[in-house]
């Protein structure tokens, strides 16, 4: 009997590990340790045994027993294993075909540069304000103290829609510091971006309309040095950390002290190229000191309060920004364009 | 504005070189556009002597030359002129020189004999005949024979031989500094600039002229307001020529023609003192009077450019006892312009009203450097020791004999304007902490009288009136960047975003999730625009915002619709083959009828398509899309055939809560046509007011539902005529409150169907909140539902 245990294990561990399949595998399973199995078999032999033969007969058969099971167990976790790679396989595909494409809108360039500029002004504490492009000439011109015979409001270079040169297409975003002083309660801080206006013919940087945005801030103790802070923290916002501005003297009606910023062109750090036209700067903006004359017609006492404001061109600067070498891109649409944003 | 850098040296010496001299001036105000060498198209031509000239021998014009430049061996040069002597110095570009417009010489053999270099004329130098009106014109340029040209040098560079070594900066000087257009302002601005003295000349006269002035000429101003001085001098015996070297290389330096001495003159004082000048020729002066007055309506007036003005009693002329012999401030009249054989000259040196000035050189279309000073405002103080200046140059020219005496009309007499010097306040403007003695200083550098804790402001700074305006000097010369920087304290405000700007963001994400580019154009266009769309002769909404002064036709009204600009945009895309085009663009209208006499601008989304197998349907799920996203309530598609611009069975207006919020559809093929194009074009317009007051309230959390829903689909048979929108109508009305989604799944016509009938199948949803549902609760909902159908639609179940 132990001889036919011992053959019975040979035989059945040799069939087991070399199985193809699971199928085979099921029935060597049943083969061997089934109801009628050959293992079975044996063991309803034990009655023919001696009392004192049985129990390490009986350990000896359930050995085999577990031995022939194990083997089962972990040979079909092997085969398991080796259809699936073989599935996966099977299935592999080609991954340098193209996605199923989906489109993707895109935001027009002058906007991401706009935005962008939204956002840092926001992030300071300032409103945003839209307002009115069909403007009056007295919020565009008088009350940013632009005297009678400014050139800016002769009709060539500026749009108007009567005779008497009352109502205009705004040719800054300015008129809308006036707006703020009349309607806002003390202190402001507002940026207002927008279009405006002016009688150029089109050409590679230059726009019959184009956008402008505006800041202003009001309140006490404002100082030049605050102005200058405030766009130094903007440039670097627009063009990196420890972009090197500089402030010239300009003049600007309703500011004074006036100035214009500029930031040292970034392709030759200031030594001068073609992009600079050999400046080695390139002026971003126009700023100043509220003119007193400016508060004074809002009804704002100098004597109290102060405050700057500036103004910056945005095509321009989405231009420097994205590399954009003609202007008439901006109002074309090409589709080629704005895709590339 | 153009300097001279040998000219601003007379006045304040400044050695810099371009470069730091343009930076310094920038940041201290006056800004220098760019700077050029006039000499700078010259290099290595020098003053040679011609020692001895021999025929060519293979030449019948040639001539060989040996010439002396200054170096151990004279040098064999070839030259094909005639006019050369034996002894003539002449200019010479040696071997690997440069000439103006690139011209490069180099040493070479013409007809077989060595030349190394050229002999030059004054032309191949850049030159022309006013610049030495005594050079012979068609040959070599015989220095020697110039008595003006003195001390030349064999070797000498040519540049500076003859004058061609200034250097010239150009100025950009903004309109509140007019006393910066010329070279005693500038020359300030240098000195304070560079901290060096300036010396200023005060013209002296001698006089002594034939005759009495006030008996010769009378002067009258009978518009005092328009001419606040009036100021001339005589002079006679006037002998006309060409002005001296060193006058016409200025005027050249600066930007100016020479033409003869005493019209020289009067340019050389006006780019010296910034005070235009004029001259008349005293014969043409009839009756010896010179009166200031207004034009008379329709009065013609031939100017010095030879032109024919018709005036009006808006402008200002110069007039004799019976005509006008100028243009106040702009340009002198022909019938009395210096010429050869004048003989008595009368300078004026007036100050006139600078926006009369202005409103005529524009009315005329005639702006002159004179009026461009003009209408800037002028320093009346200036006019006496312009006119001074002038008579000096006679004399020192020896141009003529002055008058003695000055008739001087002052018709206003100017205040100095004073201004208390508030350190303090000055300082808490810019953020700084200046000394109040060096404020001081900066401004008596700039000609401000300080005395006591007060200064006095210069007849030439109309500018500065206040506090603010001494600021910026300080400013300027403490250096704007030597100004801190610092970050705003104070009250802390609440920045942020309007609900319409944040609607409008959500809008433009939205739209750009769905595929689509924005766009942006003009707001104005051309009235023929609201043709092409199909707009009736007289739609009221053609009432635009027109400009009176537009650049075209193209750009002249304010638009009221932005649909015709989206489909230029499409039309433009198409033309270029762009394929499967998605746009939308946030705009304005302009309508009339605003606050104020202004426009009402209203917002507008505008959505543009074109594409392969686009349609209706797809731009149809965009707007839904929109509408989800910004959760508007009650939302229905209404069809409309009226639109002239759209196609009239594919065009659907949109509605929530009974507010037409816009409309959308295929474009009308004629105005797609209109447009150049010939396939089909989408668009969409959504009135941004309507969004904003029909969108939905925020998002808020509902339960997720706990009970298994039960799905029935149910196909009906209905006539064509009946919409589908009317179908989900009456299944939503026959629901008895448990139907939870109707989606359309199917539209069928057909074998089966009945010719002019449609079958049209729905997925039902039903669901209770509170139990699951059995099969007969959801039984009697369907049927309850296939009654509404039934009734209100006339739809039989198939």
């Amino acid at each position: 009997m132990k001889e036919q245990l011992a053959k019975i294990e040979r035989e059945a561990l040799e069939a087991i590990t070399g199985a193809g399949d699971s199928a085979t595998l099921d029935e060597l399973r049943v083969k061997y340790l089934g109801k009628k199995g050959e293992l079975t078999a044996v063991l309803k032999q034990m009655g023919k045994l001696s009392p004192e033969e049985r129990p390490a007969m009986g350990a000896l058969a359930n050995e085999v027993r577990s031995v022939l099971e194990e083997t089962i167990e972990l040979t079909a976790q092997k085969l398991a294993a080796a259809a699936l790679e073989a599935r996966l396989k099977a299935e592999a595909i080609d991954v340098t075909v193209p996605g199923a494409p989906v489109k993707q809108g895109h935001k027009h360039p002058m906007y991401i540069a706009l935005d962008e500029i939204k956002d840092i002004f926001v992030g300071m504490g300032f409103t945003v304000l839209d307002g009115p492009e069909v403007e009056l000439a007295e919020l565009n011109f008088d009350r940013l103290n632009a005297e009678e015979g400014h050139p800016s409001r002769d009709w060539s270079d500026t749009f108007y829609f009567d005779e008497d040169s009352r109502v205009m297409l705004r040719s800054q975003t300015s008129p809308m510091q006036v707006r703020a002083m009349d309607t806002m309660s003390l202190p402001i801080r507002i940026i207002a971006p927008g279009r405006v206006y002016r009688k150029d013919e089109v050409d590679a940087t230059h726009s019959p309309m184009f956008h402008q945005v505006e800041g202003m801030v009001i309140d006490k103790h404002i100082t030049m040095a605050d102005l200058k802070g405030t766009l130094n923290l903007l440039a670097e916002e627009l063009f990196g950390k420890g972009t090197i501005t500089r402030f010239r003297p300009h003049h600007f009606p309703f500011t004074e002290p006036s100035c214009e910023m500029d930031v040292q062109c970034h392709k030759c750090g200031g030594a001068g190229c073609p992009t600079c036209k050999g400046e080695g700067w390139i002026e971003l903006l126009g700023a100043g000191m509220i003119h007193p004359n400016v508060l004074r017609m809002a009804g704002i006492d100098p004597e109290e309060w102060s405050g700057w404001a500036f103004g910056m061109g945005l095509e321009r600067t989405a231009m420097r920004r994205f590399k954009i070498a003609d202007l008439r891109l901006i109002f074309e649409n090409d589709v080629r364009f704005l895709e590339q944003f | 504005m153009n300097l001279s850098r040998k000219w601003l040296n007379e006045f304040v010496e400044i050695d810099a070189t371009d470069k730091d001299f343009a930076e310094a001036m920038t940041l201290s105000g006056s800004k220098v556009e760019l700077t050029h060498d006039i000499g700078r198209e010259i290099e290595n031509v020098v003053v040679g002597k011609v020692l001895s000239l021999i025929r060519h021998t293979n030449s019948d014009h040639m001539w060989i030359c040996q010439v002396d430049v200054g170096q151990p061996m004279p040098l064999q040069i070839v030259t094909g002129a005639q006019n050369v002597k034996q002894g003539d110095l002449v200019p010479v570009a040696l071997d690997g020189s440069l000439l103006p417009g690139g011209k490069e010489i180099r040493a070479g053999k013409l007809r077989g004999e060595l030349s190394n270099g050229m002999l030059c004329s004054f032309q191949e130098l850049g030159l022309d005949q006013r610049d030495f009106p005594s050079a012979y014109p068609d040959g070599i340029w015989i220095l020697s024979d110039d008595p003006e040209l003195t001390g030349l040098t064999l070797g000498q560079d040519i540049r500076t031989a003859v004058g061609l070594d200034d250097h010239v900066a150009e100025f950009e000087i903004t309109p509140n500094r007019p006393d910066c257009l010329s070279v005693i302002g500038l020359a300030r601005e240098a000195a304070a600039t560079f901290g060096k003295p300036c010396r200023f000349h005060q013209p002296v006269v001698k006089g002594g002229g034939e005759g009495v002035l006030p008996e010769l000429l009378d002067v009258e101003t009978p518009d005092p307001e328009l001419c606040p001085r009036y100021t001339a001098r005589m002079a006679r015996n006037v002998k006309i020529g060409p002005s001296p070297k060193w006058m016409r290389e200025r005027l050249r330096a600066m930007g100016v023609r020479p033409i003869n001495n005493i019209v020289d003159i009067t340019n050389y004082v006006m780019l010296e003192y910034g005070q235009p000048m004029h001259a008349f020729d005293y014969r043409y002066v009839k009756g010896g009077k010179i009166v200031v007055r207004r034009a008379q309506d329709g009065e013609e007036l031939t100017t010095l450019d030879g032109n024919v003005r018709r005036l009006t009693s808006n402008m200002l002329v110069i007039a004799d006892d019976t005509r006008a012999v100028g243009l106040a401030g702009i340009m002198g009249g022909e019938n009395s312009e210096i010429v050869d054989d004048t003989v008595d000259v009368v300078f004026e040196s007036a100050n006139f009203d600078g926006t009369t000035i202005r409103k005529t050189a524009l009315a005329l279309g005639m702006r002159t450097e004179a009026s461009a000073k003009f209408e800037k405002g002028l320093d009346i103080l200036n006019t006496l020791p312009a006119v001074n200046r002038a008579c000096e140059l006679v004399e020192l020219l020896g141009a003529g004999e002055v008058l003695d005496g000055v008739i001087d009309i002052l018709n206003y007499v100017p205040q100095p304007t004073v201004l208390k010097v508030e350190p303090e306040k000055i300082n808490a403007l810019l953020g700084t902490d200046v000394p109040a003695a060096e404020m001081v200083s900066i401004l008596k550098k700039l000609g401000f009288q300080a005395e006591d804790g007060q200064v006095s402001v210069p007849s030439w700074r109309g500018d500065v009136k206040e506090m603010a305006d001494l600021a910026e000097e300080v400013a300027r010369f403490y250096g704007y960047n030597n100004i801190p920087t610092t970050l705003m304290r104070g009250q802390t405000t609440l920045g942020g975003y309007s609900p319409e700007q944040k609607l409008e963001q959500r809008l433009g994400t939205t739209c750009r999730s769905c595929g689509y580019d924005e766009i942006i154009t003009y707001s104005f266009i051309s009235p023929t625009w609201y043709d092409k769309i199909g707009w009736p002769a007289n739609d009221p909404r053609r009432k635009s915002f027109k400009i009176l002064n537009p650049l075209g036709e193209d750009t002249s009204i304010m638009r009221t619709t932005t649909l015709p600009s989206m489909l230029d945009i499409l039309a433009r895309n198409y033309n270029y083959r762009n394929k499967d085009v998605r746009l939308y663009e946030l705009g304005r209208i302009y309508l009339p009828g605003g606050e104020n006499g202004l426009a009402k601008e209203n917002k507008a989304l505008t959505l543009g398509a074109y594409g392969e197998s686009f349609g209706f349907y797809n731009l149809k799920g965009v707007v839904e899309a929109i509408v989800k996203e910004i959760r508007m309530e009650d939302v229905e598609f209404v069809p409309c055939s009226d639109n002239p611009s759209y196609h009239p069975g594919r065009c659907a207006h949109i509605y929530a809560c009974d507010h037409c919020v816009g409309v959308m559809g295929q474009i009308h093929p004629n105005v797609s046509k209109a447009f150049g194009v010939d396939g089909e074009l989408y668009c969409a317009e959504l009135s941004f007011n309507e969004l904003m007051s029909t969108r939905g309230a925020d998002a808020e959390y509902v339960p997720l539902p706990k009970f298994p829903s039960v799905t029935r689909d149910i196909a009906v048979v209905c006539d064509e005529a009946v919409t589908v929108g009317a179908l989900e109508k009456a299944i939503r009305r026959g629901a008895k409150g448990l139907l939870k989604e109707v989606s359309l799944f199917d539209i069928y016509r057909g074998k089966g169907i009945d010719e002019g009938k449609k079958s049209v199948a729905f997925n039902l949803v039903l669901r209770a909140d509170d139990r699951s549902l059995t099969s007969e609760e959801a039984d009697e909902d369907v049927k309850s539902i296939l009654e509404a159908l039934e009734q209100e639609c006339g739809a039989k179940l198939r």
